[in-house]
């Protein structure tokens, strides 16, 4: 057993195969009893969120607008699975003792040093330029890596391609100095 | 809240501790994929595609399900692809899993948060010029790659376990 399932962790493939088992079983329930088949995804969840909030600060620039007209502002299946994501995680790092607060994460401090104002940057502006990119996209590493694979959709393998193509390329830039 | 909060919260939570478990929600993790160094969110990734396409293809053709696909826009795929990309790199979460990160501690991911609902704001802001740019260039639709080349699907998901079960021999044997 290699050191990296030491902590409590399981093996990626077991825990890879049971989300496999998770979307056909939430694929199937869905149908029944939504009457509508719903795949795992999470982006659109930060359009409808993004939404609400500004809708706090101006609700007629929400109401106007084509995108959230289109995505509709609301909390449905797939923003309550997005929360669920955050306890389900918590669960399961209390669970095993994994829970670790972490402000600069490991290669990013090898890189950029302990600046959490640093890391901060980093993570604001590549999260604007990720969802930007997945928006337009129409869909994430769940959408379309997941989903969109499981269902052999030809926009998730090409967008697969390109997230992990221009992923590696841009990683070996930034992160170059630790071989 | 109703039927369908409730389903998404219950699938939400399991799909959480199955991505917590499988450690796949840590930025060294994603990054560590990036640069050929650690590939566990491949090996993650590729499981639930292996066992999950043999389900969906077995319950759509059966015609229990329906299918979802996104539509194959050349433009928007391309260039959001890429973009995602880029900003995958630096951030080192996605949209799922920044989300799960902050539930295992790690609470920079609030700022990928955080910059992830600015970028979603700045879309829809921008959607107009994208529909009339990028977006207008080539949409094939919503289309399957067995609907594409004309052959079985089961074809496809052969080849796809085959070409996978490859790819996972060569991760064992590198370590990686």
């Amino acid at each position: 057993m290699r050191k990296r399932f030491d902590d409590g962790g399981w093996s990626p493939y077991l825990a890879g195969a049971l989300v496999g088992l998770l979307a056909i079983a939430s694929a199937y329930a869905t149908t029944q009893w939504l009457g509508k088949t719903k795949y795992l995804g999470a982006s659109t969840t930060f359009v409808r969120a993004a939404g609400v909030i500004e809708q706090a600060a101006d609700p007629e620039r929400v109401a106007t607008n084509a995108y959230f007209a289109k995505t509709k502002v609301k909390i449905d299946w797939q923003f309550m699975l997005v929360l669920g994501i955050f306890i389900g995680s918590l669960v399961a790092a209390i669970g095993d003792k994994s829970y670790k607060f972490e402000g600069v994460p490991p290669i990013w401090e090898d890189n950029f040093g302990p600046s959490v104002t640093k890391r901060a940057i980093g993570a604001f502006l590549g999260g604007i330029v990720a969802m930007v990119g997945a928006r337009m996209a129409s869909g994430c590493p769940s959408g379309h890596g997941l989903s969109g694979m499981m269902q052999l959709s030809v926009s998730a393998f090409v967008a697969l391609a390109m997230f992990f193509g221009f992923g590696m390329m841009v990683a070996a830039v930034v992160y170059g100095r630790r071989g | 809240m109703g039927t369908e909060q409730w389903m998404g919260l219950v699938t939400g939570i399991l799909f959480g501790f199955l991505l917590q478990k499988g450690r796949v929600l840590r930025f060294e993790k994603q990054v560590g994929a990036m640069l050929i160094q650690d590939m566990t969110i491949m090996k993650f990734m590729l499981s639930a595609i292996l066992v999950g396409m043999v389900g969906i293809q077995l319950l759509a053709g059966a015609g229990i399900i329906t299918y979802g696909h996104k539509a194959m826009n050349l433009g928007a795929v391309l260039v959001g692809g890429g973009l995602f990309g880029i900003g995958w790199a630096i951030v080192g979460f996605c949209p799922g899993t920044s989300v799960g990160a902050l539930g295992e501690g790690r609470w920079h991911a609030v700022f990928a948060i955080a910059g992830m609902l600015a970028g979603a704001a700045i879309y829809a802001e921008l959607f107009p010029f994208f529909q009339s740019t990028v977006i207008a260039w080539k949409d094939f639709g919503k289309i399957s790659l067995p609907e594409a080349i004309g052959i079985s699907p089961w074809i496809v998901i052969g080849v796809f376990w085959a070409v996978t079960l490859g790819l996972f021999a060569v991760f064992e044997k590198n370590d990686l």
